[in-house]
């Protein structure tokens, strides 16, 4: 019988990173204050060598995060099902702590476009995304957390508020919720929402993880900042202040923090992680 | 109006369309330049996946060139899985078929010898034979045997300097290349990929080896094809590489 119980049953409330393999030997000697990590899943879906050997050493050491990036949840056609399977069979071996995915599209017709497309948030939209989501949980074998999206547009067809699509998503399926602050504050400042009354009206006893990462400042045709979350630096000092309100309402959470390009030295990682633990001790258990 | 996939995926893909109506920017204002936040992401991050894989090729076209050249690839061969170590499979036969680049001969066997590290480093890993495992066999029956290779084992032909080439552009200090045909076999002792360039002979040995010759037979089309190939060399090549994992005799399966 295949020992399927997790190693690690739940992300602590603490400091996690986005795992980089060049940071391999600085994790394993002390990842003071990290105390889990988070991979994306389409990294380790070769059949060997080096990238796998090391996943096994860590998942040894960390609670491991499975993060998709692939599995193009919102797509109009239908879930691409060997990749599913592929996803279930990182999960059986792994036994990860957790397992995300994101509310965006990325395949269309077999064609995989390596981004996070938007969605419009209709009934249509919503009763797709919802059997998607039953049909990953199904085969994968476990609950799933949902992300929320960074956008640098609106559809005019929209009839929910992005809260109320992921809390009817949550409600209906019994998935998750991955809180991506800095995608909150990217997509309130692009769209010229209020990011805090977007968390307050965030259902927030359903997340099991928060993301915080870097954005760049742009503008768009009209003047008007246009942030785009390029996970390639710091976190902003707005968001940190958005991620106290957070916390506050949600109350502390594992915080994950995302540095996918120009990937810095371990020790500025560190850094980031420790400020999300200060963040979290100011917060009451 | 609603938008549907297949109207924001062929505008993502081809700059000169209009950018799709009912977009906008929260204010109600036409989405404009930002929808070029999307086209930008997706042809910038296919771009960097090339580059990743193929650095020796973006470093001797240098990087407009390769970023052109990115562009008409990836939209000709968008990936066809999410899963981006295998992105670009492609790209070494549509160099050799891009005219603006057929003087530059040896582009596509380079690409080639890329695409062969790349797979050889994701592939399954496999417990090698001992070391003295051939010297238990009874030396009267040494040419009857046949060898299971590592999956990690790649081989690349070419008539040019390939791996001359590949170290000129990426190795710090590496000689310019001085001409001539290469063999490249690849072998994966561990989790690094380690290139040796070998002779004709040596290279139809292991050609015949991956097709479950006997070692007798891969022995005689290497020495048809290169007079000087020397057996022990290529035995000691791939041992030492742990590239042998299983020894049978006859047609075992």
């Amino acid at each position: 019988m295949l020992d399927n119980s997790p190693r690690f049953t739940a992300l602590p409330a603490a400091p996690g990173v986005g795992y980089k393999p060049q940071h391999f030997s600085d994790v394993m000697n002390d990842a003071t204050p990290v105390e889990w990590l988070e991979i994306h899943a389409e990294n380790y879906m070769g059949d060997g060598g080096r990238p796998i050997a090391q996943l096994r050493h860590l998942s040894e050491k960390f609670a491991i995060s499975v993060h998709g990036v692939g599995l193009s949840i919102g797509g109009e056609g239908a879930l691409d099902a060997d990749h599913l399977v592929r996803l279930k069979t990182l999960c059986d071996w792994l036994r990860p702590a957790s397992f995300s995915e994101h509310l965006a599209w990325s395949t269309h017709d077999s064609h995989y476009l390596n981004d996070l497309l938007p969605l419009p948030y209709t009934k249509a939209t919503l009763s797709r995304v919802a059997d998607h989501i039953d049909q990953v949980q199904e085969v994968v074998g476990r609950q799933m957390l949902l992300e929320n999206p960074s956008s640098y547009l609106a559809f005019d067809e929209s009839t929910y508020a992005e809260t109320e699509f992921l809390d009817e998503v949550a409600k209906r399926t019994g998935c998750g919720l991955l809180l991506d602050v800095n995608n909150v504050f990217v997509s309130a400042t692009n769209l010229q929402i209020d990011p805090y009354a977007y968390i307050d009206a965030f259902p927030v006893a359903r997340v099991g993880e928060i993301h915080l990462g870097g954005h760049d400042e742009e503008t768009d045709d009209h003047g008007a900042p246009l942030l785009i979350d390029s996970h390639g630096r710091e976190v902003a000092d707005p968001v940190w202040t958005l991620l106290d309100h957070t916390l506050e309402r949600a109350g502390p959470r594992p915080i994950l923090i995302e540095w996918d390009t120009d990937v810095p030295e371990w020790a500025a990682l560190a850094e980031e992680a420790e400020r999300a633990a200060t963040a979290l001790q100011k917060v009451p258990a | 109006m609603s938008v549907s996939q297949t109207a924001f995926h062929s505008a993502l893909l081809d700059a000169s369309q209009d950018v799709p109506g009912g977009l906008s920017d929260g204010l109600g204002q036409p989405a404009g330049s930002r929808f070029a936040v999307y086209r930008n992401n997706v042809a910038v991050s296919l771009t960097e996946a090339l580059e990743q894989s193929f650095p020796a090729i973006a470093k001797l076209l240098g990087p407009d060139n390769f970023k052109g050249l990115a562009g008409i690839f990836l939209r000709k061969h968008p990936p066809d899985t999410p899963i981006m170590m295998h992105y670009g499979a492609a790209f070494p036969d549509f160099l050799a078929g891009f005219e603006g680049l057929s003087h530059i001969g040896y582009l596509p066997d380079v690409a080639q010898l890329e695409q062969a590290l790349r797979t050889s480093y994701h592939a399954a890993d496999a417990d090698p034979i001992a070391a003295d495992a051939l010297q238990a066999v009874d030396p009267d029956r040494l040419g009857e045997l046949r060898f299971d290779l590592a999956p990690a084992l790649r081989l690349v032909r070419s008539p040019w300097p390939i791996h001359q080439i590949w170290a000129y552009n990426l190795e710090p200090g590496a000689p310019k290349p001085t001409g001539g045909a290469q063999n490249v076999l690849i072998l994966r002792p561990e989790f690094d990929p380690q290139m040796t360039p070998v002779s004709d002979g040596c290279a139809a040995f292991i050609t015949a080896l991956q097709r479950r010759t006997t070692l007798a037979e891969a022995n005689d089309l290497a020495v048809a094809e290169g007079g000087d190939f020397d057996l022990s060399h290529g035995l000691g090549l791939l041992l030492s590489g742990q590239a042998i994992t299983r020894i049978t005799f006859g047609d075992a399966p």
